[in-house]
């Protein structure tokens, strides 16, 4: 049975189908690519996926458990997080801090033994702190840790949100379009940084448009246009499949 | 690793001079404040200027009440004069009914306004910005109603009068032999380590990111409705504590010691001395309680410059007085550091 396992999943909108019966499935250290042009659903999915929306139809199942319809904090829980399409740091905290609380999820000192700084408080606190710059450390923000997060290069924010979403011991990262606005030095390095993650044994589902990146990277590929499912497959197998090159560039066929 | 403290941050502006400053002298700044303040007794000032003392004391626990809510939490309230109101009311009825020893009553009634502040924190799982502070400001109002026309407890607009001062074994504290005045040096001492203890945890974090993003902080994980309620809850009480001593300094209350204008009072002491700040909290109530006792000279027109004078504010600095944030390195415990030592010593050997 596959890590993640989506079936049938559906989302409506009032009357707009925004996604209709997306089935896919991850593997276990696998980089998997959902693309499809501007609008196409990719966003509802990862939104489906976390909790934030409820499905209408179809199930989700995450290393043996059903999760859709949790709560989005229970699925952080369980090992899914993610960054967002814009990113969402927290812009007036420490660049620290924000890795930190990415750690509240599995934090275990109560509100009490923080009020009156218990050993196990400090204990706990300090093992979080060292956790955090360690995450820092190895994604290169090391000399970042005591600096706000708005005062960093976009490039730096994406990986700190990256660096957050790894704080919560997820096991499967969600990147909504991480290669988004930068520049093909910083997606470069992006790429590297993608495939070290993977390497280090997380799994990733990658939301991306910009097809150097999808087809460097990617184990497979899912294809998604107007909320329906078009194509799967291995990278070489989309970027010859003609449903995808008429969804992305508009009716080649008719035209030649 | 080793390095990770004297790596950049941002500054060498005046904010960050001053910070360093204080943080290399850290232990002498504290000794030379807390020996002032131990020893403005000594001073020989009137009653009169002690209760101002007193009452700046007041309004810092009641700023630092209020920021854990709007300063940190990003929640904003105008009905704190509410939570005020019950902490005296409480206080005050349990002292003079019960005969409750003041420390008590005040612990009962901090912790019946931290009760009412989970009540009134249940309507912010669905309301957010400006409509939650519309629920805060309806909820002063009821207070108030209820106050005056609750006759067979409140005694309604009569008030409660001649409440007795906090005794320690057998000692009143009164505003002539100041014990009133260390009463209030010790409770604005506690709050303010229980404030930080708070804000430098799990809990401030989540607070703060809930300020700073809310749909972030629930993708990480943070449940924000019952953290949200929590800062409610932990802000009420504070301010019921305030309320309580509030109570027993004047001796008198009534309904028209909890007016919207209260309200107003508390919140300015967060903005003007700097929202999601401490150090803020104190600068702000100084400023705010003093302001309209020095400019009785200019008689009825006090009250326009003291709002004028928080309009340019606003205009000028937004964030407060003193609502920089710190340019020093993030602080790590002794603990942490200790653990970055132990990790960082067999990486070093190795390279070596």
């Amino acid at each position: 049975m596959a890590f993640l396992e989506v079936k049938g999943i559906t989302k409506v909108f009032g009357g707009l189908v925004a996604v209709d019966n997306v089935t896919f499935h991850v593997d276990r250290g696998e980089i998997v690519s959902i693309i499809g042009p501007n609008g196409a659903g990719k966003t509802t999915v990862f939104n489906m996926l976390t909790g934030v929306y409820e499905i209408d139809q179809g199930e989700i199942i995450f290393d043996g458990k059903p999760i859709h319809n949790h709560a989005p904090q229970e699925i952080v829980k369980a090992g899914i997080s993610r960054t967002f399409q814009n990113i969402r740091l927290f812009p007036n905290l420490r660049v620290i801090e924000n890795v930190l609380v990415g750690t509240h999820i599995h934090t275990k000192y109560n509100f009490f033994s923080s009020l009156f700084r218990t050993p196990r408080f400090q204990e706990e606190e300090a093992q979080l702190t060292v956790k955090a710059i360690e995450i820092l450390e190895s994604i290169g923000l090391g000399d970042q840790v005591n600096n706000y997060a708005r005062n960093l290069p976009y490039g730096d924010q994406r990986k700190i949100e990256i660096a957050r979403a790894i704080a919560t011991d997820a096991r499967i990262i969600l990147l909504d379009e991480p290669a988004a606005g930068m520049n093909p030095q910083e997606s470069e390095e992006l790429l590297r940084f993608i495939r070290e993650l993977r390497d280090k044994g997380y799994t990733i589902i990658l939301i991306e448009h910009d097809m150097s990146v999808v087809m460097n990277i990617s184990d497979r590929i899912y294809v998604i246009d107007h909320g329906k499912q078009i194509a799967e497959g291995l990278p070489a197998e989309i970027a010859s499949n003609e449903q995808v090159i008429e969804a992305y560039l508009g009716g080649v066929k008719k035209d030649a | 690793m080793t390095k990770l403290n004297e790596k950049k941050t941002e500054g060498t502006g005046f904010i960050f001079q001053m910070e360093s400053f204080l943080d290399k002298y850290k232990l002498p700044v504290c000794i030379a404040g807390a020996a002032l303040l131990l020893a403005v007794p000594a001073f020989g000032f009137s009653q009169y200027l002690m209760r101002i003392f007193i009452m700046i004391g007041i309004y810092s626990i009641l700023g630092m009440g209020l920021n854990i809510l709007t300063g940190y939490t990003g929640l904003v309230s105008l009905g704190h004069a509410g939570f005020f109101a019950i902490g005296a009311y409480t206080s005050s009825l349990l002292m003079l009914r019960l005969n409750v020893p003041f420390l008590a009553a005040m612990i009962c009634a901090a912790c019946l306004t931290g009760a009412v502040g989970l009540l009134l924190g249940l309507p912010s799982l669905r309301l957010s910005g400006s409509y939650l502070t519309i629920v805060t400001l309806g909820f002063g109002e009821i207070v108030k109603m209820i106050i005056v026309n609750w006759d067979a407890v409140t005694n309604g607009t009569l008030g409660l009068k001649n409440i007795p001062k906090p005794a320690f074994f057998g000692v009143s504290m009164t505003l002539a032999n100041n014990g009133l005045y260390y009463t209030m040096l010790i409770m604005v001492f506690l709050v303010a380590v229980a404030s930080m203890a708070i804000i430098r945890s799990n809990t401030g974090r989540a607070f703060q990111a809930i300020k700073e993003d809310e749909m972030a902080a629930t993708m990480m994980g943070i449940r924000t409705m019952r953290y949200k309620v929590l800062a409610f809850v932990i802000s009420a009480f504070i301010t019921g504590i305030a309320g309580a001593f509030y109570a027993t300094l004047v001796g008198f209350i009534d309904a028209n010691s909890f007016t919207f204008d209260v309200s107003t009072l508390i919140i300015s002491v967060v903005i003007v001395g700097g929202m999601g700040t401490m150090r803020g909290m104190f600068l702000g109530a100084a400023l705010l309680i003093a302001f309209p006792e020095v400019s009785r000279s200019l008689m009825e027109y006090r009250f326009v410059v003291y709002g004028l004078l928080l309009v340019v504010m606003m205009r000028f600095r937004p964030q407060g007085l003193l609502g920089w944030k710190s340019q020093m390195p993030y602080k790590l415990s002794k603990r942490a550091k200790a653990l970055l030592a132990g990790k960082n010593e067999p990486a070093q050997t190795a390279n070596g």
